[in-house]
């Protein structure tokens, strides 16, 4: 067994809304070694963003989670409290978010940004913080790095906010690093740059990395492991070429066929596609959520499905037996 | 031989911008001189990154926006200068953000209708009857008639704002990333919708996209467009499998594939988008290119003919096709 350096066991975010409580993560199990990256994909409401934030103890105001377990290098988070949390958060487990023009703070420069979190979590000084936020600057490719220093987010382009945000994430040597669809507001040339410093930056540091995400392309690139959420659940986790290559979860394979590839999907004909839509997470579900939508659906998928896991660490929610 | 449905004239636009209240106004060259065909019946993809024109482009093919030079063609009329009602009989649009491109305080069956009563169509029970077959047409039912977009998934308002661009039989559409805001799979249902309906109604679509896959796809031609200008121009089989421009092989390989084991591209593009207010001399892409010479900073390169109809405005590009 693996030592995982975040351990996640039957995660579950509960919201409660006018018409009921909204069970947007349900029994979420995922682990993360270091030097492994793990992507979670899913579409829009599966639970992705939420299962990050639920991890880091950033929910919003209202939501609720519980876990069977939940421990970060040995540690229990879900009994820690809150001061705890602080003192890792940004520190030894930090989060890149999607959009750096909301994240980053209008009015002030680069270089307090940077500095920020590296002066609250008591890691130097002044002098030393401002040394450490050159250091990181250039090492996440941004040229004249101390000229920077001084300018304001809205003087920097997409790219270069993103490498911002990604040295600011840096800045007190995280073991763990969650991002969250960085990638999705930049054009796809500078999306590949991003990701290759990533690659870089975890590889060289060892780094432990969740990216959030809903582009297959962009985890068939990173992953070591990839998790499939849909509909708060987690119906297939396993490593990247085993859930790319034979896809357990008729979700999972629904959605590999709705990706066009250039000169390989035919011009002309209908992509495939799922048909329907996601339901409703109000109340819950006893069911597969899938059931409505999947094409081998049968009378048994009414029934609570157990997750299934073969001898490489492929683990799905299916009844069905594995075709060749 | 027909005239082409929709024909862009070397088409200019700039704006003047202004920094500050004391700044010198200066001018950004949004669009750089285009010109592109689209013949009746098909699909003309514009490719490009944030900044590259596209969208103005699409502006002032809608007739929303006027070029500074050049113009604009449908069936053989200048769009600059119909007036909005005969316009809109001949383009319409979809835009990406099915979110903020319809009225939340209205109805579907009102959204959709809202074009015939602009026009004057027909008696309320026609108008009614017109509606219900488009709802039909883009595969909503009528319950959805009386839905409001808040009560509708990305997908449903996406196939409401197809249904109202479509109703009053344009030619052409302009689909500016009209599946950009959405998932994968309801993305795939959107492009084959579109798809469907070209098919069917025989219409022609202006379809803008970053995503050369989606492009590949739908398209009959495609553009790239980098700083303004098209650079590379053609079929998208020939496009996609010789590319002529470093720019488009650039794109071409930053596409992620869901494959796992390619490890990540490396488009080899030096530096960052340049500013548009400070546009590099000669060739716009040379500060960025991998085969750059002293040549490409001093002169420009044409839109030249590469192989008879695939052009590419690169010194290098009858290279790159041997």
């Amino acid at each position: 067994m693996r030592q995982a350096l975040l351990d996640v066991r039957r995660l579950s975010v509960r919201i409660p809304v006018e018409a009921g409580t909204l069970h947007a993560v349900r029994d979420a199990s995922l682990a993360i070694g270091r030097g492994e990256t793990l992507c979670v994909v899913g579409e829009s409401g599966c639970g992705k963003s939420l299962t990050s934030l639920a991890i880091m103890g950033l929910l919003p105001p209202g939501a609720v989670r519980s876990a069977e377990l939940l421990s970060f290098d040995g540690e229990d988070l879900l009994r820690a409290p809150r001061s705890r949390m602080r003192a890792l958060r940004g520190n030894r487990m930090a989060m890149i978010f999607q959009e750096p023009m909301t994240s980053l703070n209008p009015a002030w420069t680069i270089g307090e940004q940077l500095a920020e979190p590296f002066l609250h979590h008591g890691k130097g000084d002044r002098r030393q913080a401002r040394d450490r936020a050159v250091e990181l600057l250039e090492r996440v490719g941004i040229t004249a790095a101390a000229s920077r220093l001084v300018q304001y987010p809205h003087e920097l382009s997409g790219g270069l906010r993103q490498r911002v945000m990604i040295a600011m994430a840096l800045m007190c040597g995280p073991e763990l690093l969650l991002a969250d669809e960085p990638t999705t507001a930049l054009d796809v040339t500078i999306q590949a740059e991003i990701l290759r410093l990533l690659a870089r930056l975890q590889r060289e540091m060892g780094l432990a990395l969740l990216l959030v995400t809903h582009d297959l392309g962009v985890v068939a690139a990173v992953a070591t492991r990839v998790a499939v959420m849909y509909a708060g659940e987690v119906v297939e986790e396993g490593p990247a070429e085993a859930v790319f290559g034979a896809p357990r979860h008729p979700y999972t394979q629904g959605l590999l066929r709705c990706i066009p590839i250039p000169g390989e999907t035919p011009r002309g004909q209908p992509l495939g596609t799922i048909p329907g839509s996601v339901p409703s997470l109000v109340g819950g579900f006893e069911s597969c959520a899938f059931r409505d939508r999947c094409p081998h659906a049968r009378a048994a998928c009414a029934e609570p499905v157990a997750e299934r896991m073969d001898a490489a660490g492929h683990r799905w929610r299916c009844i069905l037996e594995p075709s060749g | 031989m027909t005239a082409p449905l929709l024909q862009i004239r070397d088409v200019v636009r700039r704006f003047g911008v202004r920094r500050g209240v004391f700044a010198p106004r200066r001018t950004l060259t949004a669009v750089a001189g285009v010109s592109l065909d689209l013949p009746r019946g098909e699909v003309l993809g514009l490719v490009g990154e944030s900044g590259c024109g596209k969208s103005t482009l699409a502006r002032i093919v809608l007739g929303l926006d006027k070029p500074t030079e050049g113009e604009v063609l449908i069936d053989g009329r200048p769009v600059a200068s119909l007036h909005r009602l005969e316009r809109s009989r001949l383009v319409q649009p979809v835009f990406q953000d099915p979110y903020s491109s319809l009225n939340p305080r209205r109805s579907v069956e009102a959204i959709i209708g809202q074009p015939l009563l602009v026009h004057g169509e027909g008696t309320p029970a026609e108008r009614r009857d017109r509606v219900a077959e488009m709802l039909g047409l883009v595969g909503l039912g009528p319950r959805h008639a009386a839905a409001y977009p808040s009560q509708l998934s990305g997908g449903q308002r996406q196939r409401v704002a197809i249904a109202r661009a479509l109703i009053l039989r344009p030619a052409l559409v302009v689909c500016d990333e009209p599946t950009s805001a959405l998932d994968v799979s309801v993305q795939a249902q959107i492009l084959n919708l579109l798809m469907e309906l070209r098919a069917r109604l025989g219409l022609s679509y202006l379809f803008i996209s970053h995503n050369l896959a989606v492009v590949q796809l739908v398209a009959s031609r495609v553009a790239v467009m980098y700083l303004g200008r098209v650079v590379e121009e053609g079929d998208p089989e020939t496009v996609l499998r010789t590319p002529a421009h470093p720019y488009t092989r650039a794109l071409l390989a930053s596409v992620l594939q869901p494959r796992p084991g390619r490890g990540l591209p490396d488009p080899q593009l030096a530096g960052s988008f340049p500013n548009p207010l400070e546009p590099p001399s000669g060739c716009a892409f040379h500060p960025r290119c991998p085969l750059a010479v002293p040549r490409c900073a001093a002169e420009r390169p044409g839109l030249d003919p590469a192989t008879g109809e695939h052009r590419a405005a690169c010194h290098f590009a009858a290279l790159a096709e041997t």
